[in-house]
């Protein structure tokens, strides 16, 4: 492809821990072919960039949490063709989410010397809470097979295949054994997006829902289970307050087992 | 047990050396063998490889092994896989091409005969494999990936010698004697002297391979124990299909309150569809790399539990919890019966087991059905 007509790509940060970027960087072997099919205007993590013109395809990580980022999303959206979202601060909030559930001036005097000099909203919310976004892509961290896939997507101009059914799905697909099954260990999967490849089942452990609500989740009948499993009402609470903790079907159950 | 059929008797060095011949004879040999906690399918080496003294405990989301008091070789019953991640693998790629100077070139994938020997097939493993016979080939179209995988394959089954907290395939007649679909039939024999199988032959290519074995000749005493096993197996069964025409039943309660009840509870997770080894449902997945040269399609399991499963244009059809167990169970009990021919379940309850939540097939037909 001549470089003139590669599609300029920014990667952008907001509250995050920078995690999902790096999955970028992570895509070592592929990274070569990344670079030689888009330009890579705009990226902190591996350029010193420059902030100017237009962008064909902006990838955003991190949460909504202050006034100022605010709006500079709003700025990210007007020189962009295309926004897609990057991991689960950037779909739901992230972990700092939680502070959605408390009150942040508490928070600020406690953590910082002096609280005055932090200028920050009182919630951490999906970047599609403000501003129009093309797609979503799942994951604390992202996968990186899942990042190749829409980039290529997106250069083909067709949907990428990112499925929202559960977990379960693909614990069936590479044959894991159900930990909750066989094992009797706290599962997410059946409410948790796929994306990860089973990750957590295949290495024995449960699912943490780190890729947020499946498509149709139904959590309420999970927790039931996993309070016959003996799990206490407080332990079912925290598990859904984690990196997706304000997205609803989660949060909705959190409350409905929290204080 | 009289079937008519020639019989043996091996030991277990006779198994062992039945392995060995098969392998020799260019078979993949695949079976019953421990992991993570569980018994599951894959590659064996010879009958050490076999979860030996081990057996499995099964109720509704419940599975857990444990130890038998006895050193039996196929003492448990069936597990998380079935034989369709082998002859009908979780993927399977259809084609790819490539975009040259002027072109594309299109490759069609090619499937090399899989030549696999199963062993410790059950009763209703091998009606389930029927079943996916006729949904492959049976049309006027044969699915080539399917039948390269299928055609040379070699099955060793095995008559259960207990049944499962889930198993119900004497109420559904699948089981627990297998009657046809295989080269070699065991049934394993324990007492004082450990385990030793009277074995029945139901092909050529049986008859061929136990030739070469050490064994010795069954005795009217093998043959009636043999029975009894299968007798006591028919009679502890862990669940029962309510008999009466389901079909009729199903078809005639489509708006029933039960769809409901079942909803509330189903996590539309798809793990029941995924362990079925009569579901056979794909989608297609299509791959194109950054360059924008290559590209393939792949089919892969998918689950009447999924939105994709009923998207057409504008949406999916079936967006209710209820609208897809009803879907599901429907088919798999009542509408099978008109495309195939025959149910599609055979009773081997590992939808009931794998279920996170337990939901049991069983028990949705007899409250649909009503009077306990
Ligand atoms: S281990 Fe978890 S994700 Fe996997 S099938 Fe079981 S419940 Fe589902
Ligand atoms: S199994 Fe769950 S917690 Fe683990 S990586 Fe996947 S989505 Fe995240
Ligand atoms: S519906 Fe359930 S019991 Fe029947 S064959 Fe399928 S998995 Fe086995
Ligand atoms: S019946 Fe059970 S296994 Fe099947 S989709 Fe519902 S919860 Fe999942």
């Amino acid at each position: 492809m001549a470089k003139a007509s590669r599609p300029r790509l920014a990667v952008w940060k907001f509250a995050s821990c920078d995690g999902c970027q790096l999955s970028l960087l992570d895509c070592e072997d592929e990274l070569l072919a990344v670079a030689d099919a888009i330009d890579i205007a705009y990226f902190m993590e591996a350029t010193r960039g420059r902030i100017s013109g237009r962008y064909d395809l902006s990838l955003v990580e991190g949460s909504i949490t202050t006034p100022h980022d605010a709006e500079r999303i709003r700025d990210i959206r007007r020189i962009s063709d295309v926004v897609i979202t990057i991991g689960a601060c950037a779909t739901s909030g992230g972990i700092q989410a939680l502070r959605n559930f408390a009150d942040v001036r508490e928070y600020t005097s406690i953590v910082y010397a002096r609280p005055d000099y932090i200028s920050t909203l009182a919630t951490s919310t999906a970047i599609a809470d403000h501003i129009r976004v093309e797609f979503e892509l799942r994951g604390c961290p992202i996968n990186k097979r899942q990042l190749l896939e829409v980039v290529s997507a997106y250069l083909a101009g067709r949907k990428p295949v990112t499925p929202a059914h559960s977990v379960c799905v693909e614990c069936k697909l590479r044959g894991t054994v159900c930990v909750m099954v066989a094992h009797g260990t706290p599962c997410l999967g059946p409410v948790t997006h796929a994306g990860c490849g089973a990750l957590c089942p295949s290495y024995n452990r449960g699912c943490y829902g780190c890729f947020g609500p499946m498509e149709t989740p139904n959590a309420p009948a999970l927790s039931q289970h996993l309070a016959e499993l003996g799990m206490e009402d407080r332990a079912i609470a925290r598990l859904y307050s984690t990196f997706n903790a304000d997205a609803e079907p989660f949060r909705e159950e959190r409350e409905r087992h929290g204080p | 047990m009289d079937t008519g059929r020639e019989q043996a008797v091996l030991t277990v060095d006779g198994v062992d050396a039945l392995f060995a011949a098969l392998r020799d004879q260019g078979y993949r040999v695949v079976g019953p063998t421990l992991r993570d906690q569980a018994i599951v399918y894959d590659d064996i080496s010879g009958a050490a490889d076999l979860p030996r003294g081990w057996t499995d405990e099964q109720d509704g989301g419940h599975y857990r092994l444990t130890r038998r008091d006895d050193d039996a070789l196929f003492g448990y019953v069936v597990g998380p896989h079935s034989w369709k991640q082998f002859l009908h693998p979780p993927r399977q790629r259809l084609w790819s091409a490539r975009r040259e100077d002027g072109g594309t070139e299109v490759t069609a994938e090619v499937t090399p005969p899989g030549r696999f020997a199963f062993i410790g097939v059950r009763a209703c493993e091998l009606n389930a494999i029927a079943i996916q016979d006729r949904v492959f080939l049976g049309g006027p179209f044969a699915d080539p990936h399917y039948q390269a995988r299928r055609e040379d394959a070699f099955f060793v089954a095995v008559n259960c010698g207990q049944a499962g907290g889930t198993c119900f395939c004497a109420s559904m007649k699948t089981g627990p004697k297998v009657e046809a679909g295989f080269d070699l039939a065991l049934t394993e024999i324990l007492d004082d002297g450990g385990s030793r199988f009277l074995v029945e032959i139901g092909s050529d290519a049986g008859r061929d391979v136990l030739v070469s074995l050490p064994k010795t000749a069954a005795t009217e005493q093998d043959r009636s124990v043999a029975s009894e096993i299968v007798a006591r197996t028919t009679r502890s069964m862990g669940r029962e299909m309510p008999d009466g025409d389901i079909r009729e039943l199903l078809l005639a309660n489509l708006e029933h309150s039960r769809w409901d009840d079942v909803a509330e509870r189903c996590l539309t997770c798809g793990n029941c569809t995924m362990v079925c080894p009569t579901c056979f449902c794909t989608t297609v997945e299509d791959a194109s790399d950054l360059a924008g040269v290559e590209t393939s399609r792949e089919r892969r399991w998918d689950s009447c539990f999924t939105m994709d499963f009923s998207y057409i244009h504008g949406g999916s059809v079936r967006t209710s919890a209820r609208s897809r167990y009803r879907q599901w169970m429907t088919h798999k009990l009542a509408t099978w019966i008109d495309q195939f021919g025959s149910s599609g379940c055979v009773g081997c309850g590992r939808c009931i087991t794998w279920c996170p939540v337990g939901i049991d097939i069983t028990e949705e037909v007899r409250a649909i059905r009503g009077g306990g």
